[in-house]
């Protein structure tokens, strides 16, 4: 670290830190979706990646069907390629729950080759449409560019957005899951099943909107994945290790954990980055959070929940 | 003789199942095949190794392991250390700079061999590293996972997360591990040529033999009390608990003993296919042992090695003609798995099985399509005069 002064060492620890934020937001958005499913519900769902993969997708498809039919609306068709990522992600998992999941409620190991399964037939279907080849939407001019505070920090836009959008979800995740009366009967589900049939919930309705709820935030960090990296047909697969890590790390069934678990991983990784390789800081990160599972299994905060 | 017949061979049903098998390994198909395939069928026995494991860490024990490929990776990987070794003799890489180093070593600037290699140019410790070093690893996870009794889904994503661990290490620390590579260009035993035609012969019946005495004693172990235990503890972990047992202790021990067998299927693969690489350790192969054990079915010690046989048959097959449909029936295969037959294989024979023999014995067999026969027409009939 010697080489560096002191004012590009607090620059580099400002871009790598906003990199940081960067992954921080799409891990965040993962684990949001990951962490109703996993966390409220029990179900470990392998194809959550693809998922994501699915709002990619559609925000891809939905770039190229505007500059090529109607290039006037190129500006602005990312806002809505958000709210259809999040439909179309949020209705395919709501057929998966319907047509699979459901069945496996009890057999919670079984769930996840399931759902490797349905996480292979996913990536064979994206790779069949849209190739092997990585593609990504053509990003409207204001995402482009950069934010310049000072001489040597060069924040992106791109993921100045992401943030702010990340913001926005975790606080409509926040209000929906525990200031509506919804969010209180998924709760009530998760805690106690049977008592909460019994006092007339629909426990299996709230079970499908729960996990298409999960589906389509996946399908949001998908739209938000498109401004910082190009999509392919395994790019699930590459963050849902690291997805199911965020959650487990930051304690099943708390919001708060969860989102400082994917800060705490998403800024180790990224500083660590620029001094040791990317590979070892990877290894350093990852083993850092399997030894604290080992001696803390609940992870940074736990919800008690009687079994 | 009893207890060979009734605990090691499982009475007149297990001895026919184990019969048939040995058959079809040792006698039908190294005649049938020609060596290529022979090879590859000895390669998809090394992944039966792990299939076994699974059937007492998962089948019965009910800890599931998305970990498999690490413990098969490092009995690989010290095999593959050993035989790298031989192969860079001085006289070898006299080219290099650094002669008497693995040439990937030389690539990468290093000047000598790390000590964590060095034990490895001796046969004997090298064969004790293929059982100690998945021992050693396997107990460190497991003490600190069940003596806290995490279990299930956790132990699931923790190890895979293992996985991933040591994945990114072996590709990343390339000058120490032949990166993605992976350690290859194996020549020699102690002299012996592995590449040659008979050694290839050798080294399947060798695998074979193995794959037979870790059946045997997976068999010996799982119709022990420390079987029931175990069975017990799957379905009711609490009240063996309560009953005075150290849970914890039986997991651990059956995860260690998983791991070494996992650990002796990757030593055999090293040798028979002459090359390890990270694409065995990860969670891709991890997820498949599953798979291979759950399509032949989790309970059925005979069973899985048909399941592995089947699936890699059909990944061969599928991969050399229509790679598109490949992962499409893999997926279909994990969701049918679980949704249909959640025994596998070896559920379905002792479902029908006995009906089919029965059948075949009675000729009830041509008695009933008949009937079905006549049915069809019989419905057909009305159908046609209408």
């Amino acid at each position: 670290m010697g080489d560096y002064t002191t004012q590009e060492l607090l620059s580099i620890f400002a871009m790598q830190g906003f990199a940081g934020f960067s992954l921080f937001s799409v891990l965040l958005l993962m684990a949001l979706g990951l962490a109703i499913i996993f966390g409220q519900m029990g179900v470990i769902n392998m194809a959550h990646g693809e998922f994501m993969a699915v709002g990619a997708y559609t925000t891809y498809l939905m770039s190229a069907v505007s500059e090529k039919y109607f290039p006037g609306f190129i500006q602005y068709y990312f806002v809505f390629a958000i709210v259809f990522s999040f439909l179309i992600a949020g209705l395919l998992g709501y057929l998966a729950e319907f047509a699979l999941i459901r069945h496996l409620y009890k057999r919670p190991l079984d769930t996840l080759l399931a759902t490797w399964g349905l996480s292979l037939i996913m990536q064979q279907t994206f790779r069949s449409v849209f190739g092997a080849r990585e593609v990504s939407p053509t990003l409207p001019d204001w995402l482009l560019g950069s934010y310049q505070p000072t001489d040597t920090i060069d924040i992106p836009l791109n993921g100045l957005f992401v943030l702010a959008l990340t913001a926005i979800v975790t606080l409509g995740v926040f209000i929906l899951m525990y200031r509506s009366s919804w969010g209180l009967r998924v709760r009530a589900t998760t805690q106690n099943r049977v008592m909460s049939g019994a006092v007339g919930i629909n426990t299996k309705k709230i079970d499908r909107l729960t996990f298409a709820l999960g589906c389509g935030i996946a399908g949001i960090a998908g739209a938000a994945f498109t401004t910082i990296a190009s999509t392919g047909p395994t790019t699930g697969s590459l963050y849902i290790v690291d997805t199911f890590m965020v959650v487990v790390f930051g304690g099943a069934g708390s919001l708060f954990g969860t989102i400082a678990s994917a800060f705490s991983i998403a800024q180790a990784q990224s500083i660590l980055e620029f001094f040791i390789s990317g590979s070892m800081a990877k290894v350093m990160t990852l083993l850092t959070i399997v030894i604290f599972l080992m001696m803390r299994p609940e992870g940074l905060f736990s919800i008690k929940v009687r079994k | 003789m009893n207890f060979i017949y009734d605990r090691l061979l499982g009475g007149k049903n297990g001895m026919i199942g184990i019969a048939i098998l040995a058959a079809l390994i040792f006698i039908v198909l190294p005649i049938g095949l020609d060596l290529f395939r022979l090879n590859m069928v000895g390669k998809y026995l090394t992944y039966a190794f792990a299939a076994v494991s699974l059937v007492l860490l998962w089948g019965y024990g009910g800890i599931l392991s998305l970990g498999q490929g690490i413990f098969f990776g490092l009995g690989g990987y010290s095999m593959a250390m050993f035989l790298k070794l031989e192969a860079s003799s001085p006289e070898n890489t006299a080219i290099q700079s650094t002669p008497g180093i693995p040439d990937f070593m030389d690539w990468n600037q290093l000047t000598e061999l790390p000590w964590f290699w060095q034990p490895f140019d001796n046969f004997g410790i090298t064969l004790i590293a293929v059982i100690l070093v998945p021992t050693v690893f396997a107990f460190i996870i497991g003490y600190s996972m069940f003596k806290r009794r995490v279990g299930g889904v956790y132990f699931a994503i923790i190890t895979q997360i293992i996985a991933v661990i040591l994945t990114v290490l072996i590709v990343g620390q390339q000058g120490y591990t032949g990166g993605i590579n992976g350690i290859t260009d194996l020549r020699t035993l102690h002299g012996w040529d592995i590449r040659t035609d008979s050694a290839k012969y050798i080294l399947y019946f060798i695998n074979a033999i193995l794959l037979f005495a870790v059946i045997f004693l997976s068999r010996y172990i799982l119709t022990s009390k420390f079987g029931r235990l175990l069975l017990a503890m799957k379905d009711k972990e609490d009240r063996v608990r309560f009953s005075g047992y150290d849970v914890s202790n039986f997991k651990i021990f059956v995860f260690v003993l998983s791991a070494v067998i996992s650990s002796i299927g990757g030593a055999m693969f090293t040798l028979q296919v002459g090359f390890m690489s990270p694409s065995f350790v990860g969670i891709v192969p991890s997820i498949e042992m599953v798979i291979f054990a759950a399509v032949g079915g989790r309970m059925s010690l005979i069973g899985v090695v048909y399941g592995t046989l089947l699936v890699n048959y059909g990944k061969t097959v599928f991969s050399e003609t229509l790679p598109e449909v490949w992962l499409f029936l893999m997926g279909g295969l994990f969701i049918a798995v679980v949704m249909f037959f959640p025994n596998g294989l070896a559920g379905l024979w002792e479902k029908h099985g006995n009906k089919l023999t029965a059948c075949i014995k009675n000729r009830q067999c041509v008695i009933a399509v008949k009937a079905f026969i006549e049915n069809k027409r019989a419905k057909k009939a009305p159908a046609t005069s209408e």
